[in-house]
């Protein structure tokens, strides 16, 4: 029986346009004249991803608003794993792309190194030193060619609840809760014991997966996973060995719920209340408490991490292919300029990556109705400050993480340890021969 | 058969349209007005259908020859998505790798455990249900549509609603698994309950499909057939196996064949099954990663296309070798009968 046909289509139908977009890219470079000008208003693309906010916070009406002449077309993709493949085919194909694109942090590095010819200069931009000094540097070139501005940083927390650390005996005060574990991850993981020791629930869990644990700690560090010179270090990082050897030591003792961060199970887990604490990005909350819902309102809240550590974010920068660059460059600072930064943190909780917008009373101020009224602003922006003022990108770095994250599922399961790190590292180095 | 017509000259060869002379002796010469009408109706008669059946190739050539024969280039290089134009000559080094990589055999391995645990009890299902259907039963429509709803439903929806009732913690399985007191299974990081659990979600959406093959196969078999065997004293069982069997085998074969092909190219199912990461690459271990999911991890996640395109190359030529050792073996069984 023809079993997956929708599957071979959906397979054949990628393959197909993916030679189609090479034939295209072969045949013809560009779209000759794509109309730019429709009813006289100067037409300009974005291709984004995820919940940046330009669209979701009403930004891009804004933008319109105050200029007539300009009509915004923007194109959101859910999954940035979707949105980056499409993007690369497309600059493959030097065709289909948008007057600005979106570019995420683990993607920065491929595109500093192979694509930086198809990105203009945002260096000159007016006003542009407003950025945590590290940000900018992950998308600049060795010549100094600034491929994109920054979006938000993802500097973490630690989000718990504190219903269920009460019953366990732990505090629930959240500057206590920080002290539990002040500077020193294997702290966070000392006070899991003592939960999984104390708690009257036993099936409760003290954090949702040992991967989350791991990206905390090693994001903490300039270095991860390679080196200045683009040289594969994971094996002989000591911050890769720690943060590894602290994850399988957290799983081992069964602190952990077996649920990776947004993956299968871990928004049932939420909504039905099965661990008790868990990394957080700045970006996280909104996800947190949607998923979590009305419910558990009030009974999370937010606690200094034990270390400074970045997790996420993203640039938006202007292609040299398109035909509107001035506008789309004015609209790029515009949209990353410190009063907007602070305004998407307002709606939607995406952290400024602007040191001018982390100071601004409507950032430093912001407090969390869900998470008890937790000052927000103050965590994320002290968290912001304690980030390494470097950070070493490297190509393969968002795939290297997801094998990292396997890795610690495979312990999860029950395999030894030796052997899953063993078996990380050969899949490591396969995606990146 | 061939005793009825008259031998051909050429000796049994059905030559195509021999070059017979036009109109019957010439009858005077003919003008050159009807030799050209000759031609056109000559065209029209021969060439008219190559002409209908065109515009299929010409399409099939763009997005099928031509995809195929490409990617078939592009397996002979080292090429990265983000650099399509920088290739790097390789030879047959993609499939020579192929061959002692661990991750092939394993997906190849999977591809085949999952294939046969899925296609067996599939079209047993199948055809038992089949045979139910084929009694005069009332609603008989109602049953058929039913059973080819599935096979309506798209592949996401199923997969995803099917990936929450194997849910670990909260999933509809274990609850009624814990009912009867069985501990919660970890359906998805396990190796044979992740198999089984995807093979279900194709075992749903291709049962009532099959069945509904057979069952209209099943009608073509004559009645009388079934009178002649009850006479006999043949019971319901042995009426199936005597007279069903045989009268639908061809049948059969068929959808063996096309289980065989969708089999080998499982992809959508385990990929929503797994979600995320964990569906490109089949679960944490790789424990259900099928060869289309190895193309696509290759492909789409580690943007080495020469390599996905070997890959891509080996399943085309395994459904080639598979067709083939059918043949065989088809022509053994029969020279034997």
């Amino acid at each position: 029986m023809a079993r997956h046909r929708f599957g071979t289509t959906l397979a054949s139908a990628t393959a197909a346009a993916v030679s189609l977009a090479l034939v295209a890219g072969c045949s013809s470079g560009d779209d000759s004249d794509k109309a730019t000008a429709k009813d006289g208003k100067t037409v300009i693309t974005m291709g984004l991803f995820g919940v940046m906010g330009y669209k979701e916070s009403g930004l891009l009406d804004q933008y319109m608003k105050d200029h007539p002449d300009i009509k915004i077309e923007a194109e959101v993709a859910g999954d940035e794993q979707t949105y980056y493949t499409a993007l690369q085919t497309h600059l493959a194909a030097g065709s289909g792309l948008k007057d600005i694109q979106g570019i995420e942090i683990g993607r920065a590095k491929e595109v500093v190194d192979t694509q930086a010819d198809k990105f203009i200069d945002l260096s000159k931009t007016e006003g542009v030193d407003h950025f945590l000094p590290w940000k900018l540097s992950q998308v600049t070139t060795k010549d100094g060619k600034v491929l994109g501005l920054g979006t938000d940083i993802g500097p973490m927390a630690i989000c718990y609840r504190k219903d269920m650390f009460e019953q366990a005996g732990l505090p629930t005060d959240r500057e206590e809760v920080a002290k539990l574990w002040a500077g020193d991850w294997s702290k966070y993981v000392e006070a899991g014991r003592t939960f999984k020791k104390n708690s009257k629930d036993k099936k409760l869990a003290f954090v949702d997966a040992s991967s989350g644990l791991f990206n905390a700690m090693i994001y903490g560090d300039e270095k991860q996973f390679y080196d200045e010179d683009g040289k594969l270090i994971y094996q002989d990082n000591p911050v890769v060995q720690d943060a590894w050897n602290l994850a399988v030591s957290a799983a081992k003792d069964g602190l952990t719920a077996k649920l990776p961060q947004f993956q299968k199970g871990w928004d049932p887990g939420l909504a039905q209340s099965t661990f008790a604490s868990t990394v957080c990005p700045a970006w996280m909350l909104g996800h947190i408490s949607e998923k979590a819902g009305p419910a558990n309102k009030g009974k999370w809240d937010v606690a200094q991490a034990p270390k400074g550590a970045n997790w996420g974010g993203a640039f938006i920068g202007v292609t040299e292919q398109s035909k509107v660059k001035e506008e789309a460059q004015k609209l790029v600072s515009w949209l990353t300029a410190p009063e907007q930064q602070a305004f998407i943190f307002e709606k939607l909780g995406n952290l400024p990556s602007s040191k001018t917008a982390l100071d601004l009373p409507a950032v430093t101020s912001a407090k969390s109705e869900y998470f008890s009224g937790a000052p927000i602003g103050q965590i994320f922006g002290a968290a912001a400050k304690e980030i390494p003022n470097k950070q070493v990108l490297g190509r393969k770095d968002a795939a290297i993480k997801d094998a990292f994250s396997q890795g610690l599922q495979l312990v999860d399961r029950g395999k030894d340890a030796d052997e899953a790190w063993k078996t990380t590292d050969e899949r490591i180095k396969k995606l990146t021969r | 058969m061939a005793t009825s017509t008259p031998a051909a000259p050429t000796g049994g060869q059905p030559h195509p349209a021999s070059a017979a002379p036009p109109g019957k002796g010439g009858a005077g010469g003919g003008s050159s007005q009807q030799s050209r009408r000759n031609i056109i109706h000559r065209f029209d008669l021969k060439g008219m259908p190559y002409g209908f059946i065109a515009p299929f190739f010409l399409i099939f050539g763009a997005f099928g020859l031509y995809p195929l024969l490409y990617t078939f280039w592009i397996s002979l290089h080292r090429v990265e998505l983000s650099t399509m134009h920088t290739r790097e000559w390789r030879g047959l080094a993609n499939f020579t790798e192929l061959l002692k990589d661990d991750l092939f055999w394993n997906a190849l391995t999977n591809t085949f455990t999952i294939g046969v645990i899925s296609t067996v009890p599939q079209l047993l299902m199948a055809l038992g249900l089949a045979h139910l259907l084929n009694y005069r039963l009332r609603g008989s429509v109602f049953f058929r549509v039913a059973a080819l709803v599935p096979y309506a439903t798209s592949i996401g929806a199923a997969a995803l609603v099917f990936t929450m009732l194997f849910e670990r913690d909260f999933g509809m399985v274990n609850w009624a698994l814990g009912a009867v007191g069985i501990d919660g299974i970890d359906w998805s990081s396990e190796k044979w309950p992740a198999q089984f659990a995807i093979s279900t979600i194709v075992i749903w959406r291709w049962t009532g499909y099959n069945a509904l093959l057979y069952l209209a196969s099943m009608q073509a078999i004559p009645r009388d057939l079934y009178e002649a065997a009850a006479i006999d004293g043949a019971s319901r069982w042995q009426q199936f196996r005597t007279v069903t069997i045989p009268g639908i085998s061809a049948t059969i074969i068929f959808t063996i064949v096309l289980s065989t092909i969708g089999a080998t190219q499982l992809f959508g199912e385990p990929l929503i099954f797994g979600q995320g990461p964990n569906g490109v690459s089949g679960g944490a271990d790789n424990q259900y990663q099928t060869l289309g999911l190895l193309l696509y991890e290759e492909g789409w996640k580690n943007y080495q296309m020469g390599r996905a395109s070997a890959i891509a190359w080996a399943m085309f030529l395994i459904l080639i070798l598979i067709f083939v050792l059918q043949r065989v073996i088809g022509r053994v069984t029969s020279r034997k009968s």
